[in-house]
């Protein structure tokens, strides 16, 4: 039973083994990007940058149907410009990050609809929204690991600026005045970029799900920043597999099992996580 | 060190402070006091260069030297999963980049610093199980372990627990006989008047600036009155 749920059908079928990787590699570099985005208070931006990459995709799509490399370089220039033109309303107008973020992505989410929609079936926009993680070919594992693996070597020379950034960024300003934005646009790119890679995998939706909820379970049960980035590594990594099988076995469509899954480990942290009070908590209320 | 010529500081074109003239020299040891809501802060913000003044021009004499900042403690979040020997650590930076390792000497002064503040044993702790005033301390230590020419700290003593104010204090005196300048935004004009020997008091719609036994005499003259 078990070697049928959670073996055979990696073994037995290359586009679960390739599914199979692409995940991997994806719960490697997101995840560790979901635990900055924590730690920097902005857990919901990986949600609005998701929506904002959308138009891109769709511009993309419509001038060369479904091609990677369109879609892929429309999603990330999309991304980018909402990014900085976000972040740089932010600073001359009274509205906060998030708020200004939010103004444009809601847009943009409805563009990109309305973009696909002008020319693909419904069948197309599911597939952007949702992804197709069956269908993932040689070229597009080929984009997700490569993209992984840049996000994991930058990450390893950032690490230091990106943690001193996100405790305190004033330290860095004072002395270097770019540097803090510069190691912010660098992460910001990052994001948009693992975030391409992730929507041809689970969709736009999706790749949210699998960035953050391992890092949100993590920050439950470890406290150190290494256990933290180890743990949400690992642990989206084991819910991408347990995800991929249950869609196998229960004939679930692939990216919301893998996201249902890491959402019960969300569950399962919250209560049960040796830093979380929440279980003491319910115990004293019956 | 600083030449303030006619400078205001303030936030989008807006003046706070009064306009100032004047010098911090090399190696001075100088409070800014006033009111609440005179601008304190901003001048120092001003001053580290996060905001441009609003008129007038600050002019440094030589290179711009590294500065160490000692932010306001509610600006920085306690629950972030660093230890306190990690923060501690910062203060390496610039001296050290952001990608090379310590090498031995880095390592003794941080250990030194830890020391200094009195937080030896408690390196490897993670930062959210100190205390307000071990959450200073530490920051102090970055400041020490950067040594910088020029040290600016923003209301270093406001809530933290008396013994600490004072192992800060001896710290700052330490700094100020080492030739660092020394910059602060303080409350305490009784701590003021003991230990600072340069006062910077904010005051419409003049500042004082000088001696500090003149200059808080006049101010608590001010007050009285």
């Amino acid at each position: 039973m078990i070697w049928h749920t959670f073996f055979q059908p990696f073994i037995e079928f290359g586009f679960m083994r390739r599914a199979l990787v692409v995940c991997l590699a994806l719960s490697v570099s997101t995840t560790m990007l979901g635990v900055f985005l924590l730690l920097r208070r902005m857990s919901l931006m990986g949600d609005a940058l998701s929506h904002a990459i959308l138009p891109g995709v769709a511009v993309g799509y419509l001038l060369s149907g479904m091609s990677l490399l369109a879609m892929t370089i429309g999603g990330f220039i999309a991304g980018i410009a909402v990014a900085l033109v976000a972040g740089w309303v932010s600073r001359r107008t009274p509205l906060k990050e998030d708020a200004s973020f939010a103004g444009f992505y809601l847009g943009s989410l409805a563009l990109g609809v309305t973009l696909v929609s002008l020319r693909g079936s419904s069948v197309d926009l599911l597939h952007l929204l949702f992804g197709s993680i069956l269908a993932v070919d040689n070229d597009a594992a080929l984009f997700v690991s490569g993209v992984a693996s840049l996000t994991l070597v930058v990450m390893a020379l950032l690490y230091r600026g990106l943690v001193s950034e996100a405790f305190d960024s004033a330290w860095l300003e004072v002395n270097t005045r770019r540097l803090p934005s510069l190691l912010h646009g660098l992460f910001l790119a990052l994001l948009v970029i693992n975030l391409v890679a992730g929507f041809q995998v689970l969709g736009t939706l999706m790749a949210v799900g699998v960035m953050m909820l391992p890092a949100i379970a993590a920050c439950c049960w470890a406290q150190t920043l290494p256990g933290i980035l180890l743990f949400a590594a690992v642990s989206g990594a084991l819910c991408a597999w347990l995800g991929l099988s249950l869609s196998w076995s229960a004939n679930l469509p692939a990216g919301p099992s893998i996201v249902l899954t890491a959402s019960g480990l969300f569950f399962i942290s919250i209560f049960f996580g040796t830093r979380s009070r929440l279980a003491f908590s319910l115990r004293a209320l019956f | 060190m600083i030449e303030l010529d006619h400078m205001v500081a303030g936030y989008d074109r807006q003046a706070i402070t009064p306009t100032l003239c004047g010098t911090i020299e090399t190696g001075s040891l100088t409070a800014i006091v006033g009111v609440n809501g005179c601008g304190k802060s901003t001048l120092l913000k001003t001053l580290a260069g996060f905001i441009p003044p609003v008129s007038g021009q600050l002019r440094w004499h030589g290179p711009r030297p590294v500065i160490g900042w000692l932010a306001q403690r509610h600006a920085l979040e306690s629950q972030f999963p660093l230890s306190v020997f990690d923060v501690v650590s910062q203060g390496a930076w610039p001296r050290v980049s952001l990608f090379r390792g310590f090498n031995a000497e880095m390592r003794r002064r941080i250990a030194s610093a830890l020391e200094r503040v009195g937080l030896s044993s408690l390196g490897s702790s993670p930062i959210e199980t100190l205390s307000g005033g071990q959450f200073q301390r530490m920051l102090f230590a970055r400041v020490l372990v950067q040594q910088a020419p020029l040290v600016m700290l923003d209301e270093p003593f406001t809530g933290i627990d008396e013994a600490t104010c004072q192992v800060l204090m001896d710290l700052i005196l330490e700094m100020h006989r080492e030739g660092q300048t020394v910059l602060a935004v303080l409350h305490d004009n009784l701590r003021v008047a003991r230990h600072f020997p340069e006062t910077l008091l904010l005051e419409s719609p003049h500042a004082r600036w000088g001696d500090t036994s003149t200059i808080l005499a006049a101010f608590d003259h001010a007050r009285r009155a």
